[in-house]
């Protein structure tokens, strides 16, 4: 599915011995061209697909039932006390020699959905468990069941709770997809490392790939303040 | 009758709440429920709710359906008694991030499935009948007490439920806003809505009840008519709370 990007003609178009203008000139839009093509939607997958696992996972860890509860705490617990790279690594290089070999992008969607799955478990059911009991029993006492309570009564309200934290998460992968650089994904950091190799000038390169994140998650943080405000019209102020 | 009790009983752990609850509760009638703090009134309006579950006792309703929590109950059948009351809590416990008319027509809506249309024309008629036809589209952050209340008993009536319970719901408002609410239910009273109400309106409760029932420590002491219950009272205990109450 991904062209992979060792063999990547990236590196050629960057000119040696360049003066450091036109080095950014040249080295721009293939990074550029990293970060839409990789970076913001292996962020994007990866923070959906996340999100649902978290929602499941908030939903069983706040079940009765024990049989729901413990495989959820496991997986949190095992996600969050392992480093993202070796489940990057486990992900791609691990996984082919029990028979199933995965392409880079889908490996860093897996690991990277499995990473966020966890930790936004935690601050969804911090967020759920932060409402009132009395807004489920107001729930109740209109007639709903616990799913139609959670989705109609509870979410909606544990959601305006957990956008600052879940915005933070969303801005923290944004950065971690760099890491995707090492199972090949030929996002914006694998880029930068490449164009730096074949010229040299560590330097310029690496600091013009952290002006392109710094400007990705500047944006993020004007939508995150956007959405608060707009669910923050019911909340007294 | 609309509801007969028999042995009523719920326990927390190894506190026992309520022991042998039986009353009957006639339909188109009020009954009122008094008694001091932890007697089990909000427990007792709560397991009709069926927000906790009795550890034993008979609820039998007059069109058959009959529970008998000896036995374990199941999923449907708990909603199903859920869904023939509509309940008032004593902290309004609105939803806060729907409008006043959006809390009004959740139930109908979501649960009962029926017509927007017709729901939104239910919802503005009884926003109208407790005086908040102005307020509608107001959050509920936007409202007094006293007017979150009132929302609340709308919220409750469009449910359309046999059964209406209020706890305490004039105990959270400022003096000069409990009117208003207590205005509300006797005219709901008065329409012929089944009513059971917790409260220490000692005049209100003269006015529109039909029955009242005095509690302490999970047993009912004395029930009977309020001329009989609030101003005869024939157990001392009944004597000495109203006593409390009148002349605090
Ligand atoms: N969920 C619960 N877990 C444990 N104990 C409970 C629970 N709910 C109520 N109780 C206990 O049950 C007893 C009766 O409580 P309840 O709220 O029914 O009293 P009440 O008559 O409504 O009192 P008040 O007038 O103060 O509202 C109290 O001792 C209370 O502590
Ligand atoms: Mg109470």
């Amino acid at each position: 599915m991904v062209k992979m990007s060792l063999q990547n003609n990236v590196l050629l178009t960057v000119a040696e011995g360049a003066t450091g203008w036109e080095l950014i000139e040249k080295s721009f839009w293939p990074m550029v061209e990293g970060a839409i093509k990789f970076t913001i939607p292996l962020t994007l997958i990866s923070f959906t697909l996340g999100l649902i696992i978290a929602l499941i996972t908030a939903v069983m860890r706040l079940s009765n039932s024990k049989i729901l509860r413990a495989p959820a705490i496991i997986y949190v617990s095992a996600i969050r006390g392992t480093p993202l790279l070796v489940q990057l690594f486990i992900v791609f290089y691990g996984m082919p020699s029990i028979g199933l070999t995965i392409d880079p992008f889908p490996s860093a969607v897996i690991a990277f959905s499995l990473n966020v799955g966890a930790y936004a478990s935690e601050i969804i059911r911090a967020s759920i468990s932060s409402i009132p009991k009395g807004q489920w029993e107001a729930g109740y006492s209109v007639g709903m069941t616990y799913r139609t309570t959670l989705r109609r009564i509870i979410l909606p309200q544990a959601s305006r709770v957990s956008i600052p934290p879940l915005s933070n998460s969303f801005i923290s992968l944004v950065k971690d997809t760099s890491l995707a650089s090492l199972i090949l994904v030929a996002e914006l950091f694998r880029r930068a490392q490449e164009i730096a190799a074949r010229t040299y000038e560590f330097m310029i390169i690496y600091v013009e790939a952290a002006v392109l994140y710094w400007v990705v998650c500047f944006l993020l943080s004007i939508g995150q303040e956007a959405l608060e405000r707009r669910l923050d019209r019911y909340i007294a102020k | 009758m609309l509801l007969s009790i028999k042995r009523l009983a719920k326990s927390f752990d190894d506190l026992e709440v309520l022991k042998d609850i039986n009353m009957d509760i006639e339909k188109g009638t009020v009954v009122t429920i008094m008694g001091p703090s932890g007697s089990g009134k909000t427990t007792l309006l709560r397991c009709l709710n069926a927000l906790e579950e009795p550890t034993n006792g008979v609820f039998s309703f007059d069109d058959g359906f009959t529970l008998d929590f000896q036995h374990k109950i199941n999923k449907n059948d708990l909603l199903t008694l859920r869904r023939k009351s509509g309940m008032v809590f004593q902290s309004y416990n609105l939803f806060p991030h729907k409008t006043a008319i959006e809390n009004v027509t959740e139930g109908p809506i979501i649960v009962q499935r029926r017509s927007k249309e017709e729901v939104y024309e239910q919802a503005n008629n009884l926003l109208k009948k407790v005086g908040l036809e102005d307020k509608k589209d107001l959050y509920p952050h936007q409202l007094s007490g006293g007017q979150q209340q009132r929302v609340g008993i709308a919220r409750a009536l469009a449910i359309e439920p046999d059964l209406l319970l209020f706890d305490e719901p004039t105990s959270a408002l400022d003096p000069e806003l409990v009117g208003d609410v207590l205005s509300v239910i006797k005219d709901l009273a008065n329409e012929g809505w089944t009513i059971v109400i917790v409260t220490h309106e000692v005049q209100f409760a003269q006015q529109v009840s039909d029955q009242v029932i005095f509690m302490d420590g999970g047993y009912i002491v004395e029930q009977g008519p309020p001329e009989k219950v609030l101003q005869n009272p024939s157990e001392n205990r009944t004597q000495q709370f109203l006593q409390r109450i009148l002349n605090p």
